[in-house]
C-alpha cells in the first residue's frame, strides 16, 4: 500500500487527484447520458402497457454485449479518445436503468392510477406527477446498480489512452507494478461506495417519505 | 383515534358522535345525468350494459346496485368517460358527454373509488387539493380548502401532514371522499367506496355520506353490490341484472314492497317485510318507564330502566324483590335504542330489549319512555290501511 500513500503520487497531472476526477467525470456524465436514454424509454413503455418485449429483448441484447468488444469497436471506427468509451459505458448502463424503469411504473397500484385519470389528470400528469414519483424507489435501484457497474468498467478508458483510474491499473501491469495496480483497485472501490453513497443520499431527498416501508403504527 | 369520527358505548349500542361539518355552499348548480340507450360492448364481446334508459335526479344519492357481472360499474364510469359507449348518449345537465374533453369533464365530477385509490407519495393535504391544483387554484388557496375538506369529512387537522400508509382504511376513505369534495363538484360518482372496510367503519362511513348530502346536496351516483347498502343510501335505487339490463328503477320502499320481477325479489332478500319498516314514519305510542339511578335504594317490583345523571340509560334491573341498592354488577345491559324516526328502529328497540320494552331515547340520548313491539305492529296495520306503504 506504500505506493498509495507516498505524497508524490498525490499531485501533478498524473496524481491520484486528478485520475480520481477524470473517473468520476467518465461516470457522471455516463450516467446521465444513460438516464436520459434509458428513464422516457422505460418510462414510456410501463406507461403504456405496450413494447414491453422489446424493453426487455434489447436490454439482455445490451447485456450480453462485452464491453471491451464494443469500446475497441468504435475504437476502430471513431478513432481514439473519449467518445468510444462513453459509447461503451452508455451502453452498459442503459439495461438496469430501463429495466428499474420500466419495472417501476408497471408496479405502480393500478387504483391509483385508476384514481389519477379519474380525478382529472391528462396521460402526462398520470405519468410525470403519479406514476415516475411512485416508481422512484425502483428506478433508484436500478441506477445505483448502473452506476456500480459504470465505476468498477470506467477503468477500461485508460486501455484507449484515456484517463481515470485505469491507469493506474493498465500502467501498473505494464511496469509490474503491483502496489500501484493495487492502488488503482482500491481507489475505484472506494470511489464506487462514495457514488453509491451520493446516490443513496440523492434518493433519500427526492422520494417521497410516503413511500418509505411503514413501521409501527401503520394499519396496513 | 383521534379526529375520528368519535364513539361512545352506550347501553349496549354504538352512538354516533361524529364533528360537526363546516357549512360550505355548492352555488346552488344542479345537475341531471341522463343515461339514453346506452350500450357498452367490450371488444371481446361480451356486452356489460345494455340499452340503458335512466335519469339521475339532480340532488339525489341514486344507487346501482347488482351482482358482480351486471354493468353497474360500467354505467357509472361512462359518466365520466373512464369508459366511452358503444352506442347511446350519456348527458350530464344537458350535454352530452361524449363533446367535452375526458380530464375537463373529470375535473368537475367528484370520483370516490374502492380502497380510495389515494396518492401514496402525496401528503393528505396534497391529496385533497389535487384537483384544485389541476383546475388552476393558487396553493395557499387550495391548501386552505384542502385543510377545510378534512374537517368536513371529520378527520382531524393534524392528518394533513401524514402519509396514506400511515392511515386506517376508513380513514383513507374519508380522505378519498374529501378529495372528491374538493373542488365542489355538483356531481360526485361512488365506486363501491366503502366495500373494502370493515361492518362498523363502513356504518360510520354511510352515516358520514348522509350527513354531507344533508349539508351539501350533491347529485351522487353510488354503485354497490350491498343491498342493504343501496337501501340505506339511496333515495332511488337501480337494481341491475346480470348481462347489463336494468331490472328496476325505484324508490327503496317500493323495491322492497313491489319488486318487479323475481329476481329483484330474491335480490332485496328474505326478511324484505321487516326491512319495509325502515321506510316507516308513524306515531308509536310512548309508555313511562320506573327509572332509577345507580347507588340508589329502591324497591324492584317490575323491570326497572337504570339510568346515570343525565337520564341516559345504563341498563335493565330485575328478578330482585324487595329493596335494593342499585350497583352496576347487576345491570342486564339493554338492546338498541329507538330514536322516534322509522318503524323499524322502534320494533327493533322493542326485540332486543330483555325487558321487552323498547327505551325510546331523545335527541340528547336521555329516556323518553318505552315503546311496546304490538304497538309498532299496530302502527304497521295503521300505515297500511291509510295506504301509506306501497303495494
Amino acid at each position: 500500500m506504500g505506493w498509495l500513500f507516498d505524497p508524490a503520487h498525490w499531485s501533478g497531472s498524473s496524481g491520484i487527484p486528478v485520475r480520481l476526477l477524470e473517473h468520476f467525470g467518465y461516470t457522471l456524465l455516463t450516467m446521465v447520458i444513460a438516464a436520459l436514454i434509458a428513464i422516457p424509454l422505460g418510462a414510456f413503455v410501463g406507461h403504456t402497457g405496450k413494447g414491453g418485449f422489446v424493453i426487455v429483448g434489447l436490454s439482455n441484447a445490451l447485456r450480453a454485449l462485452p464491453t471491451t468488444a464494443v469500446l475497441i469497436l468504435v475504437v476502430l471506427w471513431a478513432g481514439l479518445g473519449d467518445f468510444p468509451v462513453y459509447v461503451a459505458l452508455v451502453l452498459l448502463a442503459i439495461p438496469p436503468i430501463m429495466a428499474g424503469t420500466y419495472a417501476g411504473v408497471r408496479a405502480v397500484d393500478p387504483v391509483t392510477v385508476d384514481a389519477a385519470r379519474g380525478v382529472g389528470m391528462r396521460e402526462s400528469g398520470v405519468l410525470l406527477q403519479v406514476e415516475i414519483p411512485n416508481a422512484l424507489p425502483l428506478i433508484f435501484g436500478g441506477f445505483r446498480g448502473a452506476a456500480l457497474q459504470v465505476v468498477a468498467t470506467a477503468t477500461i478508458a485508460a486501455y484507449t489512452g484515456a484517463g481515470g483510474l485505469g491507469r493506474f491499473v493498465f500502467d501498473g501491469l505494464a511496469l509490474q507494478d503491483f502496489g500501484q495496480m493495487l492502488a488503482g483497485a482500491v481507489l475505484v472501490a472506494l470511489l464506487a461506495v462514495l457514488v453509491d453513497l451520493g446516490f443513496a443520499g440523492l434518493q433519500r431527498l427526492t422520494v417521497s417519505p410516503g413511500l418509505r416501508p411503514v413501521g409501527t403504527g401503520g394499519n396496513r | 383515534m383521534p379526529g375520528y369520527a368519535e364513539r361512545v358505548k352506550v347501553f349496549g349500542i354504538y352512538i354516533q358522535g361524529g364533528p360537526i361539518g363546516v357549512v360550505v355552499t355548492t352555488g346552488g348548480i344542479r345537475r341531471v345525468i341522463e343515461f339514453r340507450a346506452v350500450t357498452k360492448r367490450f371488444e371481446d364481446g361480451t356486452i356489460a350494459v345494455d340499452e340503458l334508459d335512466l335519469t339521475v335526479e339532480a340532488g339525489t344519492i341514486t344507487v346501482f346496485v347488482g351482482p358482480s357481472g351486471c354493468g353497474k360499474t360500467t354505467s357509472l364510469r361512462m359518466v365520466n368517460r373512464m369508459i366511452d359507449p358503444t352506442s347511446g348518449t350519456i348527458l350530464v345537465d344537458g350535454k352530452d358527454v361524449l363533446t367535452v374533453d375526458p380530464p375537463t369533464l373529470r375535473r368537475g365530477i367528484g370520483y370516490v373509488i374502492q380502497q380510495a385509490g389515494l396518492f401514496p407519495h402525496r401528503t393528505v393535504l396534497d391529496n385533497i387539493a389535487t384537483v384544485p391544483l389541476l383546475s388552476g387554484w393558487d396553493k395557499r388557496k387550495a391548501r386552505t380548502r384542502a385543510a377545510e375538506l378534512l374537517e368536513i369529512v371529520g378527520l382531524d387537522a393534524n392528518f394533513g401532514k401524514r402519509y396514506p400508509a400511515q392511515l386506517s382504511g376508513g380513514q383513507q376513505q374519508r380522505v378519498g371522499v374529501a378529495r372528491a369534495l374538493a373542488a365542489d363538484p355538483p356531481v360526485l360518482l361512488m365506486d363501491e367506496p366503502f366495500s373494502a372496510v370493515d361492518p362498523v367503519v363502513r356504518e360510520d362511513l354511510q352515516n358520514e355520506l348522509l350527513r354531507l348530502q344533508a349539508e351539501f346536496d350533491k347529485t351522487i351516483v353510488f354503485v354497490t353490490h350491498d343491498i342493504d347498502e343501496a337501501l340505506k343510501l339511496g333515495e332511488r335505487v337501480a337494481v341491475f341484472q346480470t348481462g347489463g339490463h336494468l331490472a328496476q328503477y325505484a324508490k327503496p320502499a317500493e323495491l322492497l314492497s313491489a319488486p318487479a320481477n323475481d329476481f329483484v325479489a330474491s335480490f332485496v332478500g328474505r326478511d324484505r317485510g321487516y326491512r319495509t319498516l325502515t321506510f316507516l314514519h308513524a306515531d308509536v305510542p310512548v309508555h313511562p318507564v320506573t327509572t332509577a339511578k345507580l347507588g340508589e335504594r329502591v324497591t324492584i317490583t317490575d323491570w326497572t330502566l337504570v339510568v346515570d345523571e343525565e337520564n341516559r340509560p345504563k341498563g335493565w334491573l330485575s328478578g330482585v324483590d324487595g329493596e335494593v341498592e342499585v350497583a352496576e354488577k347487576d345491570l342486564i345491559s339493554g338492546g338498541s335504542l329507538y330514536d322516534g324516526t322509522t318503524l323499524r328502529g322502534a320494533l327493533d328497540a322493542a326485540l332486543s330489549s330483555p325487558s321487552a320494552l323498547g327505551v325510546v331515547v331523545d335527541g340528547a340520548g336521555a329516556v323518553t319512555g318505552v315503546v311496546h313491539a304490538g304497538d309498532v305492529i299496530q302502527a304497521l296495520a295503521k300505515a297500511r290501511a291509510a295506504g301509506e306503504v306501497p303495494k
